[in-house]
């Protein structure tokens, strides 16, 4: 039975549809991710979710029931909001507290609670504490605090570490981590983070205008996107999209991709195994080649012809060595095109490389309607 | 602090010299009256006849002070100022608590639990500001009567409520307008209701702008003069009414200074006020957002 069950939800506000046609099911104890250009939706699907908003149509069903029309108190869901929208003349522990005291949870074991809370987010020294007298970390860890007192079936997170300078943000996010691990618990995440979506997500949901274009695990979603949009939203620094022509046929498909100058053009043989039906009426058309910085490699002159993929070369334009490894941009079939190498690596702007494409992962879109074609 | 750079030529010294001399003058015009109402209340009566204004009391006495608090004519009665100042705070107690309590909740439910047309229920409200107590006097009037609250004290608390909520609506509207909508949402998740969270998150962040809503409608309510002569009856006159009666009563002499110290006393409690809060009605004016 699913934890959570979104089923054909709209949402209208006046004239303008935010959520168009949103259905989605998780499991008990799942971390879904959601992720989306701003103004997507996500906080609006999250406030439906919560019961803060009603819906136009559809239905939302938690634990197997059917709670569309129950109020936020009553669909037993916490939630951590982007601004903690802590209580500003309670306590900590006050803060913590106050769900339980709402349900009536007797004093001794509201105690208790809090002791546990307080324990598992190291925040016991400031539970008499006001919210103004902590640091933007420590209400952070209240405002979670806050929800993980009661225990709810679902957990909402809005964007709950965006306020957090990136060293905090990278601790918060392990601590969340370890405690989804911990308890076991469902919940729901709203972020702009790529590196945050991909490593706490068991699934993420990448929403565009109101729908969701894909809902799959961080590996599907970045290897094997559903469309350009979802290609270019998932990853940082970003997939390189190359204008491209399909050539040949079955078990001979080939990308040909125009190159700087007097060049010769690029032809990259399509992998026989990744061959889809959708290529056959695409001969012969422009298509556009999803390459990311990655899937790039330098040159390795020992291993020669040896080497996996394609070799060309190209001129880097920009050189940004990022620590763990050196990102570059070379000029490519009219754009820049993003690559990934080693961090030894000497290349300085301005340089002629030579590089290898390896086609193994790449992917290929209509150029028309950014649909993916294989 | 002074934080203005100055020149420092004999021209300009001059020129700020005369400046501030033209200020206090300016400031003596506007003292001078409550400094004559001051000494005049503490003189006896032939020194006043005598003609000087100005002059510092020769014999100092409270006994226009006690006069005008307990023995002065109004009208037909002689007994003072003093019911008709408890009739005073009989009518503004309530008046100011009910009307500040009821706006708290409207300008809570306009921000906070919006429905359709709560935008017209707020213009609307706030075109109750100006309308001006002539305009109501009328129906007013029947409204009372036919409450059966005519002539009462009560009759004049509701005059007072109704009139100041458009008021009191619209300070707390703007004030609980930049309270964060999500800290109220955490509320509603947290399982707490409409009043639950309006009593429990939202009033004890509310004391400025009540600081506000007090003095104003305090203020307001203690020295209106119009609905006190309109709607009181004998026994529930407010004191701006009693004054007014006991100045124009025209049996023998005229007791300045039992006058003067009338007026003072019916106008101490809003200087009082001032006084004391006179720096947090400031400062709710201009309070910040509440962050939670
Ligand atoms: N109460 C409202 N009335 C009218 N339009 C609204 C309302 N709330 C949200 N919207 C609109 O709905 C759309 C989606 O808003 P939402 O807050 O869900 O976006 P989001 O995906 O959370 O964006 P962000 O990443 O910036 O938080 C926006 O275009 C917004 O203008
Ligand atoms: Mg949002």
């Amino acid at each position: 039975m699913s934890a959570l069950e979104i089923r054909n939800v709209r949402k209208t506000f006046g004239d303008t549809e935010v959520l168009k046609e949103i259905s989605l099911a998780i499991d008990s104890g799942e971390f879904l991710i959601l992720v989306g250009p701003s103004g997507c939706g996500k906080s609006t699907l999250m406030n439906a979710i919560a019961g803060l908003e009603p819906v136009t149509a559809g239905e939302i069903h938690i634990g197997g029931e059917d709670v569309t029309w129950r109020t936020p108190a009553e669909r037993d869901i916490a939630m951590v909001f982007q601004s903690y929208a802590l209580y500003p003349s309670m306590t900590v522990r006050q803060n913590i507290a106050f769900g339980l005291e709402m349900r009536k949870v007797p004093k001794a074991e509201r105690d208790q609670a809090v002791e546990r809370v307080a324990d598992l987010l190291q925040i016991s020294q400031l539970l008499d504490r006001k919210p103004s007298q902590l640091s933007g970390g420590q209400r952070q860890r209240v405002a979670m605090g806050r929800a993980l007192a009661r225990e709810p079936q679902i957990y909402l997170f809005d964007e709950p570490l965006s306020n957090l300078d990136a060293k905090l943000r990278v601790e918060m996010r392990t601590e969340i981590k370890k405690l989804h691990q911990r308890l076991g618990t469902t919940i729901v995440y709203v972020t702009h983070d790529q590196i945050e979506a991909m490593t706490l997500a068991d699934r993420i949901a990448i929403m565009r205008d109101g729908h969701i274009l894909q809902l799959g695990t961080p590996d599907e979603v970045y290897n094997d996107p559903a469309d350009m949009f979802v290609a270019g939203f998932m990853g940082s620094p970003a997939m390189n999209f190359l204008s491209a022509s399909l050539e040949g046929g079955p078990g001979e498909y080939r990308v040909r991709v125009e190159t700087e100058g007097a060049q010769a053009p690029l032809v990259l043989p399509w992998p026989v195994e990744r061959e889809t039906e959708a290529l056959a009426s695409q001969v012969g058309r422009p298509v556009t080649l999803g390459l990311r910085p990655e899937h790039f490699s330098e040159e390795d002159e020992r291993l020669g012809d040896q080497a996996e993929g394609t070799r060309f070369e190209a001129t880097t334009t920009v050189v940004e060595p990022t620590g763990a490894d050196t990102l570059l941009q070379v000029r490519l079939s009219g754009v820049e095109a993003t690559v990934r190498l080693g961090p030894k690596s000497r290349i300085k702007a301005g340089d002629r490389i030579a590089l290898r494409v390896d086609m193994s992962r790449a992917v290929l879109f209509s150029t028309e309607d950014e649909s993916r074609l294989a | 602090m002074d934080n203005v750079i100055r020149r420092r030529t004999p021209r300009a010294r001059l020129l700020r010299a005369g400046l501030y001399a033209l200020l206090i003058a300016a400031a003596l015009v506007y003292l001078l009256p409550l400094v004559v109402m001051v000494l005049t209340s503490v003189k006896p009566i032939e020194e006043i006849r005598a003609g000087a204004l100005l002059s510092l009391p020769s014999h100092f006495t409270l006994d226009p002070w006690i006069k005008a608090w307990s023995s002065a004519c109004t009208g037909m009665r002689c007994d003072g100022l003093s019911g008709y100042f408890v009739n005073s705070i009989k009518i503004v107690v309530p008046a100011v608590a009910i009307s500040t309590l009821v706006g708290a909740i409207n300008g809570y439910a306009l921000t906070k639990w919006r429905f359709r047309g709560s935008e017209l229920v707020f213009a609307m409200l706030l075109f109750g500001c100006f309308v001006p107590f002539q305009v109501v006097l009328m129906p007013m009037a029947r409204t009372l009567g036919w409450l059966g609250l005519a002539s009462s004290v009560s009759g004049l608390v509701l005059v007072h409520v109704v009139y100041g909520i458009a008021f009191t609506t619209l300070f707390f509207r703007n004030y609980y307008v930049a309270v964060p909508d999500e800290m109220i949402n955490a509320a509603k998740l947290d399982g707490a209701g409409f009043f639950r969270i309006f009593w429990r998150i939202l009033l004890p962040v509310s004391g400025p702008i009540i600081t506000v809503s007090v003095i104003w409608q305090f203020t307001q309510i203690w020295n209106d003069f119009l609905f006190g002569v309109a709607f009181a009856g004998f026994d529930s006159q407010p004191v701006t009414v009693a004054l007014n009666n006991m100045v124009n009563t025209s049996t023998g002499v005229k007791e300045y200074n039992v006058d003067m110290a009338a007026a003072m006393i019916a106008a101490l409690p809003t200087l009082v006020v001032y006084v004391l809060a006179g720096k947090y009605f400031v400062r709710g004016l201009t309070a910040g957002s509440v962050k939670g």
